[in-house]
């Protein structure tokens, strides 16, 4: 008895805590509401938004409501994390397996390329990019092609754009190809299990993922034209890239940031991953008859891998989550657009506020989800 | 990589290493020559040749001096290091060149053509930087819009806070127990009283400082070291909550740790300068300065207490079962035998979440506040002053470069250390 009300009394008093507070701040954010007239409610989000984005994915104009808006924010945000993570990994994997070189050279420069960018603040790093590194670029009229056909200017980088015909049967083709990469991979492991042999997936894989689509254009009817960014004059010294994909400075300077910044710690989970593996596997498995390639691919890796993927998604959802600094320079993303513009346009502070936080709430726990999912697999693989 | 060199290459191993030490500083030399005095000792060659005439010739030179053993202890040095391989002497070239072709800009832009004299902008003659510019903001760059004869005020208050911090180091022994009250209790109070009181002003004779005026590289210092403070007790609680065997503790702990971890911090600050008036009372104000500190405190105690619980892991089950035998309760046990174990572990994490902090304080900048930031977008911005964001920017990157970088050494110096004393 006495037992059971030392439990009870701290839990009572903590869930006391907690509503007290909840009810202190409802409360006065019910009178500060009446005070200002203004009623809480999501009602808003059916309204007409009335203002105008710089860059969008999806088509969107100032009649288009705050929903519409939120929706095309968020997938600027989502843009600018996919490209940022796809550029940290690529980056990451190479510094993180340059540290571990044997040269001394490219272990130091690695080295000290994960000191000098992990140690500088981001949004330094972003408005370094944005306001210095990029308003060095040539204008429009001067600007000398990359590749030939695209532009790098100080008014964004101008990338060709692709009009397809018959895309959706591209698509299916691409999908297929896919699908049955997969199921040759398992087919490859359970042939591997039970008999030892090898199939080269590899080339398999990359052999489906060239012919099928390939295919698609030779039977399929499927057309690609590429239309170029061509210079027009709009005045005597006003000059403008027409047609093609313009990618903002903005976008550019928030991907080159970012990625750069979150590479230097992917860089570091690969290689305590990579050290993680003891040296007597790489021995075990030499000894065992093994070459190079498959010691790294059957033995390190599968080990390896198991150590480098929870932290480096810890890293992509703390990119997702610095992703929100583009509202520092104006990049059209959830936080700026929604608890920017829109906040300051309807003045409902609590709901959009909330709204945003929520939004990255969601994302972060699923991706925390699926990585606790993940984490228990690989788990009792290990028994 | 399959090319084989070796057939090129002489049977007498001296004569190999002759010629490959030639061809090799050769290649160097005409890279250095190029790219410090602009002279093409190469020029003759036709066009691609010309340019990868060093790559070449350095990499026959380094396929020459690669042998097991030469004795010449220079030469092995190299062929160990960075020269074991085909693929690694094409690397080891191409940043060998690359560091000798950056040199000479960086070094023309940061030094030899840039200026510091004079006042204003005219004296930026030079095509280098201008760091005039810093010279001249500098103090602003510290001290944000706080006025300038009061400057002594923000540095004996820092002195102070800093001596009070190393005040524990010189307890005796018999005052020892005490620390940890000191540093998570009075320590605080104490520096929260001279800031308040030496920085804001308005009484002892001292002329009242709105916070706004506050900004620049100090106020970086004065929010991540309250944060600090004020989120270690509170992270401590939370870490405690949440490996409590109390389901209303537990489950409260936990819901407020993956909320704050979940959010950006930049949606925590639009919070706190925007939402949280709503929910204070009517006429109740509470200054700005003070609401991003306890925003980013309640965000940066989520970490805190994720650090500390790791801490409280790591600790064998036989403490807790050596304690409670001793007929310990929950507190006394945590008190006088678990916590002052794990929190000797969790030192380096907690030295982490500080960098981490410092590194995200700049963001304050988003909802107004002047940090140094926000007085590098001022100076920018200032009609005198136009276009030298470049420098700008470079010199913050470096202060919170060297800041960052010892911090980071430091606390790797913390982990080796308590790693070997486990």
């Amino acid at each position: 008895m006495n037992n059971k009300i030392k439990k009870l009394i701290p839990q009572i008093l903590t869930i006391l805590f907690v509503v007290l507070i909840f009810g202190f701040f409802t409360m006065n954010a019910q009178v500060n509401m009446d005070n200002r007239g203004i009623d809480f409610g999501f009602g808003f989000l059916s309204q007409e938004a009335s203002f105008d984005m710089q860059f969008t994915l999806l088509d969107y104009d100032g009649q288009d409501s705050y929903a519409w808006a939120y929706v095309v924010a968020l997938l600027n945000t989502l843009l600018v994390s996919f490209l940022g993570i796809i550029f940290c990994t690529i980056l990451g994997v190479i510094i993180g397996v340059a540290r571990l070189s044997q040269n001394f050279l490219i272990r130091n420069s690695a080295a000290w390329y994960v000191e000098f960018f992990r140690n500088i603040p981001l949004l330094l790093q972003i408005f370094f990019w944005y306001y210095a590194a990029l308003r060095a670029l040539p204008l429009p009229e001067t600007a000398e092609p990359w590749f030939g056909v695209t532009y790098m200017t100080i008014k964004g980088y101008y990338i060709p754009s692709m009009i397809w015909e018959n895309l959706n049967v591209f698509l299916s083709c691409l999908i297929a190809a896919i699908v049955s990469i997969i199921f040759i991979r398992i087919y490859a492991r359970k042939l591997q299990e039970r008999e030892g042999k090898q199939l080269p997936v590899i080339y398999i894989s990359i052999g489906l993922l060239i012919i099928l689509p390939l295919l698609s254009f030779l039977i399929g009817g499927v057309k690609l034209d590429f239309e170029l960014p061509v210079l027009k004059q709009l005045a005597q010294t006003s000059f403008i890239f027409e047609g093609g994909i313009a990618l903002p400075p903005e976008l550019i300077a928030l991907v080159v940031a970012l990625s750069l910044y979150t590479s230097t710690f992917v860089a570091e989970c690969v290689r305590a991953g990579i050290q993680g593996i003891s040296k007597g596997q790489k021995e075990a498995a030499a000894s065992v008859g093994l070459n190079p390639n498959q010691i790294l691919k059957l033995v390190i890796m599968p080990q390896a891998l198991r150590i480098i993927i929870p932290p480096t998604t810890n890293q992509y959802l703390n990119l997702t989550k610095n992703s929100s600094l583009a509202a520092a320079i104006a990049y059209p993303d959830l936080v700026l657009v929604f608890a920017g513009t829109a906040l300051m346009q309807t003045g409902k502070a609590i709901e959009i506020v909330g709204i945003t936080m929520l939004t990255y709430l969601t994302i972060s726990l699923s991706i925390a989800a699926l990585m606790n999912w993940y984490n228990k697999r690989i788990e009792i693989k290990e028994k | 990589m399959n090319i084989s060199l070796s057939k090129i290459k002489t049977s007498n191993p001296i004569t190999n290493i002759y010629i490959g030490s030639f061809l090799f500083s050769l290649a160097i030399f005409d890279v250095f020559v190029y790219s410090f005095f602009d002279l093409n000792i190469t020029s003759f060659l036709p066009g691609n040749l010309n340019l990868f005439f060093p790559l070449i010739i350095g990499f026959i030179g380094l396929s020459f001096i690669r042998m097991e053993y030469s004795g010449i202890k220079l030469v092995d040095k190299i062929n160990k290091h960075i020269n074991p391989s085909n693929f690694n002497a094409l690397l080891t070239l191409l940043i060998i060149f690359t560091i000798l072709k950056a040199i000479p800009p960086a070094l023309s832009w940061m030094v030899l053509d840039a200026n510091i004299s004079g006042d204003t902008k005219a004296a930026c003659t030079g095509t280098g930087a201008c760091w005039t510019y810093i010279k001249v903001w500098f103090k602003r760059f510290m001290y944000g819009m706080y006025p300038n004869e009061l400057h002594w005020r923000i540095n004996s208050a820092f002195i102070l806070v800093i001596a009070l911090g190393f005040v524990g180091y010189f307890f005796k022994e018999n005052l020892k127990k005490y620390l940890a009250l000191y540093y998570v209790v009075i320590y605080p109070i104490i520096a929260f009283l001279i800031i308040y009181y030496l920085i804001s002003g308005g009484s002892f004779g001292l002329v009242w400082v709105e916070t706004g005026a506050w900004g620049g590289l100090s106020l970086t210092f004065i929010v991540s070291f309250f944060c600090l403070i004020f989120c270690f007790p509170l992270g401590m609680i939370l870490a405690l909550g949440r490996r409590s065997n109390l389901p209303a503790v537990k489950y409260v702990s936990i819901c407020y740790i993956e909320f704050w971890r979940g959010v950006p911090l930049i949606t925590v600050l639009f919070m706190s300068s925007v939402m949280f008036p709503m929910f204070l009372p009517e006429d109740f104000f509470m200054d700005k300065l003070v609401r991003v500190i306890i925003a980013i405190t309640l965000f940066e105690a989520a970490y805190c207490a994720e650090v500390i619980r790791g801490g409280l892991q790591a600790l064998p089950r036989g403490q807790y079962d050596a304690a409670k035998s001793l007929g310990m309760g929950y507190w006394k046990m945590h008190i006088f035998v678990i916590l002052p174990q794990a929190l000797k572990l969790v030192i380096p994490g907690i030295a982490n979440t500080f960098l981490a902090l410092v590194k995200d304080t700049p963001l304050i900048f988003v909802v107004g506040l002047a940090e140094i930031a926000g007085m590098l977008a001022l100076a920018k911005t200032n009609p005198k002053w136009l276009g030298f964001a470049m420098e700008g920017y470079i010199f913050a990157a470096i202060i919170f470069w060297i800041i960052c970088y010892a911090m980071s050494k430091y606390s790797y110096n913390l982990e080796q250390k308590y790693k070997t004393e486990r």
